[in-house]
């Protein structure tokens, strides 16, 4: 193990979230709903929320650390961090940002936040731009290539070309969200089951992602705690250790108006074998994984840049029975994910993922010890993490 | 898809980087020509543009004008309005062409033509300029088509 490292450091100890709501539908404030979901980390963990020193979020989200701080009535503040870059790509990044903080002793107890309201603010997809856009949105805006899933098609499209994968392959993916949301009481599409049929019947919102290949927009907050390791057995649950984390992307990955050398990638070629090195276990060591879906595609592209199958192997590998807890091959997205549960920016991904070390998944992976969270295909930079049971270290 | 134009009024329009950067790139257009950058100092090719080469970190960039020549990519049909000036219209073609004589540069458009068409990656395509010169800021649209040379 290199001696630079945070494996085993850092646990997570508490989780938490409010309702999840469709979209525009909270009935309280985004600051309101974020602060919500920390007090129930915390009740969660077992601490005094008066311990929290730190805060660290992503994606530019509104709810300041020094409000919150203030808010709370914390002692004081010692780390605020924000995760540079866009989507969900830095929900497993926040958690280490975190935990390096407390690793590096910058900090005891940090909360990881994401707080979502766009209701109240404004909805990615349908962002109305300026009247006149300069810089790389003028390469693409006027051609009517404006939203994220416009943005990610066209690389998917060009994957799929590649590979000579066929569309539906992606079906699989969103299958397995829909299926463990039935499962899943918090799940907003809960009671929503989608059939085969239903995904082959719905309409196109961009070839080649048909709706239910598209995440949904919600309203809601989700949060966690994280203290180092030593005092992690102090709290109410079975700790999950950060056993590896990883943030980045590839050569020039964001090279303007789609020029990426590498173009059809999920962004994570050299980001997860940073992952495996510091966690010292490779794929097969994986119990279950969950991938952020903004789009099916970039999970199916993820998960063979993490190693799990090939690209050629992908169209056998992603059926439904592979994907679904508690026996396939490799469980995904156990708790609805982004597609199926709730849009919380990927961070109810870190959650389930807690949740499954510690038993309690509502579609829970028999003795799951060591499981993966997988974050923001395609953007840049991405993360992903690898949390473990303690006898995993 | 007035007649003149492949897209609807009321998309958002382009307007050269305050700083000057991509300003030749529009400016070319106008002329209904292709320039991109090419390094002074190694002779390589960038786009899209940026201050400084990354193959050799010069900042002495030129550009230099390229054949309107290239091939699809990759190519999307977008069905999904996101738009208001979207609102009950067809769907539309966006591709994504690479120019071979510009080390494989890539550039953003529209196909031309039939928007239910089958499309293919790898067919070559020619450039289409789509002047707006009723725009406050007139300014001018690269699309493609199918090259049957």
């Amino acid at each position: 193990m290199k001696e630079r490292s945070l494996r085993g450091k850092v646990a997570i100890v508490g989780v938490g979230e409010t309702t999840y709501y469709k979209h525009g539908r909270a009935p309280d404030s985004e600051f309101a709903l974020a602060l919500q979901a920390i007090l129930r980390a915390c009740e969660d963990a077992g601490i005094d929320p008066r311990r929290i020193d730190g805060f660290a979020s992503y994606s530019n989200d509104r709810n300041d650390p020094s409000r919150l701080a203030a808010a709370l009535g914390l002692p004081e503040l010692r780390f605020s961090n924000m995760q540079w870059g866009g989507g969900g790509g830095g929900g497993s990044a926040a958690v280490g940002n975190g935990a390096a903080a407390i690793a590096a002793g910058l900090a005891d107890c940090v909360i990881v936040f994401r707080a979502l309201a766009q209701g109240q603010f404004q909805r990615f997809g349908t962002a109305l731009p300026a009247a006149t856009v300069s810089g790389e949105a003028a390469l693409t805006f006027p051609y009517g290539l404006i939203s994220p899933a416009q943005r990610f098609a066209m690389r998917v499209m060009r994957y799929l070309h590649e590979h000579g994968i066929p569309r539906e392959a992606q079906r699989a993916i969103a299958l397995a969200s829909y299926h463990h949301a039935q499962s899943n009481p918090r799940a907003v599409m809960y009671g929503r089951p989608l059939t085969a049929e239903d995904y082959d019947a719905s309409r196109f919102i961009v070839e080649p992602f048909r709706l239910f290949d598209c995440c949904m927009e919600n309203d809601g907050a989700a949060a966690l705690v994280l203290v180092p390791a030593d005092q992690a057995r102090e709290t109410r649950h079975r700790p999950a250790y950060l056993l590896g984390v990883a943030q980045g992307s590839e050569y020039r990955n964001a090279a303007r108006g789609h020029n990426a050398p590498l173009y059809p990638t999920s962004s994570f070629t050299t980001v997860a074998p940073h992952l495996y090195e510091m966690a010292g276990v490779g794929p097969a060591d994986v119990d279950v994984v969950q991938s952020y879906e903004n789009f099916t595609g970039g999970v199916l592209m993820s998960l063979v840049e993490h190693g799990f199958f090939s690209a050629a192997e992908a169209s056998e590998f992603l059926t439904p029975d592979n994907l679904l807890a508690p026996h396939g091959k490799l469980p995904l997205n156990t708790s609805g994910g982004n597609l199926a549960e709730c849009y919380m920016h990927g961070l109810e991904l870190v959650i389930e993922a807690v949740r499954q070390l510690r038993g309690e998944s509502t579609s829970q992976v028999p003795d799951a010890r060591v499981s993966m969270v997988i974050s923001g295909p395609m953007v840049t930079p991405v993360s992903s993490l690898i949390l473990a049971e303690g006898d995993v270290l | 898809m007035d007649g003149t134009h492949y897209m609807p009024a009321g998309l958002p329009a382009p307007a050269a980087e305050a700083d000057g950067l991509d300003a030749p790139y529009w400016e070319g257009t106008r002329r209904g020509e292709l320039w991109i950058q090419r390094c002074r100092a190694c002779a390589g090719w960038q786009w899209g543009p940026e201050w400084i080469c990354h193959r050799c970190l010069s900042f002495d960039l030129g550009w230099e004008r390229v054949e309107g020549t290239g091939r699809i990519y990759s190519w999307e049909r977008v069905w999904h309005p996101v738009h208001p000036a979207l609102k009950g219209q067809p769907p539309y073609l966006v591709v994504l062409v690479e120019l071979p004589h510009a080390d494989n540069a890539r550039m953003i458009g529209n196909l031309l033509g039939d928007p239910h068409q089958e499309v293919r990656i790898g067919t070559a395509v020619k450039a289409v300029f789509e002047p707006h010169d009723e725009a406050k800021v007139p300014y001018t649209l690269v699309h493609w088509r199918p090259d049957d040379r």
